[in-house]
């Protein structure tokens, strides 16, 4: 544009540049004796390893976490305050940015885990990275199943309580479809989800007609029956006892085994680690989430993203207005149930066994609390509490230090619904709306007008 | 003589003999009226006539228990409003309607309320979805001139500059208006209103008045509203029907319903006594 500001985003980045500098030396300072230095017990005494690649590897982490914070976090504001304020305007340069926040965030959760994975390798940090990986995909589980919910309750404003319901057919179709026909992974996958989503138009035909609480009964009434029927046909489900032995998912065909011929690592040249497998569900479900993410932000500005917003907003308007409300309650049901019947099967190759156990009604609560916490119909609202609820049970579990304070028979993970509850009941005080309340509009006059 | 039989040649709408019951409560009891193709009809009578009712019966939200609705396009083409869906009388049969009491999206931006209301062309264009998501298509053109279409009705009610705020957070009058630009865009031809004017201070009313002559001078289209504020009614329309307790009681131009003693009656009340004299 013109000088000023030129001169403004050459400052900017010196300041920006300097600041990261320094950061990065209060790092060097602190890690060089806490991390870089390690004794360890040899035979003959205390022996003192040098760390240096791990130090090396901190500093230019905070450097240039620092640098991209200062640029693209903190400075927005600082930055865009010249000229008059313009939503259309604001969106554009956030995405147009090329370490923009989102940006950023996408690539540390790609990138995160293998460099974890490979520092835990070479340098032996002895890291609990099962621990991590497991913990991160069943967020990332919770987050899918988040989104997909979110389509039927926070866009269409349909209250369902049977969610879990559609986890549940996705889980048993892809285990019943391994198991008698053995068909693979990929293959299943759609499948499942096609299932799931007939299921889903299967349970809003009787449903059209009723809102709000009597929708939410029947759902709820869906949900049990569901699992009440997987319960008791023994010789389809197999009942109670399950299903196990369920096909883990194979790299394109290359499975994670210690032995065999055409195994993953022998492929790759790798060492045989039980965590390839554990690495490779991770990124599984980080992609069908991601994909789930994706849909769903372009079919809201499709027009059946934005009747079914309508449809939450007013449903006499939208029949006046000619829209088909049926069709698109149906479809809003359909498209949620779809992706929770991705989610279901990825369930059920990731446990390798399933049983009506794991599709009870806490389950389509916590996945409801999930999208109400988060706000209903935000995207990253959803992440949010996924983050904090599923990583917040599990912190809680940890807390064993909690026993010096309570004695030795204090079990934290008992409490973990009584403060489950506390915490729903405090940021519903705090932000009855959810954690973000904000709505993104689909459409902009002044974009389009430029 | 020949403006008075306007809507008895090219009636737009043509209802013959509706009854609507509630049980045992008779609503609308065998009410038959037309309505002009280039006119604004009013439909006016005292609190509890029954003319929301009728409203209803039009745009398909009750079904009638008597009677025929019909609706000619200018092909000559009919359309039985009593037996079809709510949406299709829209997507059709293009009646649009508002409500009486105020029904926007309002936690979605005003441009976007006028683009659901372009719904039925749209989810054409995007392929049942699955077309846009793939990037087939022309959707990305069809949404254009949605924009467009809902850029000339922000134009005409005055409400562009406000195009990217929300719907709920509009002043009341440019909600009345929004819900008619609304009705608008899904490009009717005939406007039904339910006491557009009803909340609406003078200056407003004068506004709206403008822009229903607009609609019927400019874009030709036929409007029947409901309306309580006689002002608004006698300026604008050029066909009254009267009704009172379901049945009409008068029906003809303002001038001929100004003098109608019927009228008078029913809206001030007449003394026992004039009663029994006649």
């Amino acid at each position: 544009m013109d000088r000023t500001s030129e001169k403004q985003q050459s400052s900017l980045m010196k300041n920006a540049l300097i600041e990261a500098l320094i950061s990065a030396a209060i790092a060097l300072a602190l890690s060089i004796f806490m991390i870089g230095l390690r004794t360890s017990t040899a035979t003959g005494g205390l022996v003192l390893t040098y760390r240096i690649p791990l130090v090396a590897s901190l500093v230019t982490l905070v450097f240039f976490g620092r640098l991209a914070f200062n640029l693209f976090w903190w400075s927005r504001s600082t930055v865009h305050t010249k000229g008059p304020k313009r939503r259309g305007t604001r969106k554009k340069q956030l995405g147009t940015g090329v370490l923009s926040l989102p940006r950023v965030s996408l690539f540390l959760v790609f990138s995160l885990p293998i460099i974890l994975f490979v520092l835990n390798a070479k340098l032996n940090l002895g890291l609990p990275l099962r621990y991590w990986f497991d913990i991160a995909t069943l967020v990332l589980t919770y987050i899918m199943l988040g989104w997909g919910l979110n389509i039927v309750v926070g866009m269409a404003g349909l209250l369902d309580l049977g969610y879990v319901a559609f986890y549940a057919v996705g889980a048993y179709s892809y285990a019943l479809l391994a198991q008698h026909f053995g068909l693979s992974f990929w293959l299943c996958l759609p499948l499942a989800g096609l299932l799931a989503a007939c299921w889903g138009a299967l349970l809003g035909f009787p449903v059209l007609r009723l809102r709000g609480d009597y929708l939410a009964i029947v759902t709820l009434a869906f949900g049990e029956i569901i699992r009440i029927i997987l319960l008791n046909w023994y010789q389809f489900t197999g009942g109670p006892d399950g299903l196990s032995g369920i096909p883990r998912p194979s790299f394109f065909g290359l499975p994670f085994k210690r032995y065999g011929d055409n195994t993953f690592h022998l492929f790759f040249g790798l060492e045989y680690s039980t965590l390839h497998r554990i690495l490779f569900l991770y990124y599984l479900i980080l992609i069908l989430a991601l994909i789930t993410n994706a849909i769903t932000n372009k079919v809201r500005c499709l027009p059946i993203g934005r009747a079914w917003e309508a449809l939450r907003e007013d449903e006499i308007a939208c029949r006046s207005l000619g829209i088909n409300t049926v069709n698109t309650k149906l479809t809003a049901f359909a498209t949620g149930a779809m992706f929770g019947g991705f989610a279901g099967s990825f369930f059920a190759t990731r446990q390798g066994f399933i049983s009506p156990e794991s599709f009870t009604f806490i389950e389509s609560a916590i996945i409801l609390a999930i999208v109400v916490l988060g706000g209903l119909g935000s995207q990253i609202g959803v992440v949010i509490a996924s983050i904090v609820m599923i990583g917040g049970f599990e912190l809680i579990r940890n807390m064993a230090w909690l026993k010096l304070v309570f004695g030795q028979d204090f079990d934290p993970s008992l409490y973990r619904m009584l403060l489950f509850g506390m915490a729903m009941v405090t940021i519903m005080v705090w932000k009855p709306r959810g954690f973000i309340s904000r709505r993104e509009p689909t459409v902009f006059l002044k974009e389009t007008a430029l | 003589m020949s403006e008075q039989l306007s809507w008895k040649e090219t009636p737009i709408l043509d209802v013959q003999s509706l009854t609507m019951s509630f049980g045992g409560l008779i609503a609308i009891d065998d009410l038959s009226f037309q309505s002009g193709r280039q006119d604004i009809t009013a439909i006016i009578g005292p609190n509890g006539a029954g003319k929301t009712t009728v409203f209803n019966c039009l745009t398909g939200f009750y079904k009638p228990t008597r009677g025929r609705i019909d609706l000619i396009h200018n092909d000559h083409t009919r359309h039985r409003l009593e037996k079809m869906a709510e949406f299709r009388i829209n997507n059709r049969a293009r009646v649009a309607r508002t409500f009486q009491n105020i029904r926007l999206f309002s936690g979605m931006t005003v441009l976007e309320n006028l683009l659901v209301a372009q719904h039925h062309q749209l989810m054409r264009a995007s392929g049942l979805t699955i077309g846009a998501l793939l990037g087939l298509g022309s959707y990305q053109f069809i949404e254009k001139q949605a924009i467009d279409l809902a850029k000339y009705w922000l134009d005409k009610t005055g409400l562009i500059t406000r195009a990217d705020d929300l719907a709920g957070d509009l002043p009341y009058g440019d909600q009345r208006r929004l819900e008619i630009a609304r009705a608008m865009c899904t490009q009717p031809l005939l406007l039904c209103l339910d006491e557009p004017a009803a909340g609406l201070n003078p200056k407003e009313s004068n506004i709206l008045s403008k822009l229903l002559l607009d609609i019927k001078h400019q874009e030709k289209i036929a409007v029947l509203l409901i309306e309580h504020d006689m002002s608004v009614v006698m300026e604008i329309s050029d066909h009254i029907v009267v009704i009172d307790y379901g049945r009409k009681i008068s029906d003809g131009t303002p001038t001929q319903i100004r003098n109608d003693p019927k009228v008078i009656a029913a809206y001030l009340g007449v003394d026992e006594r004039e009663e029994a004299s006649k």
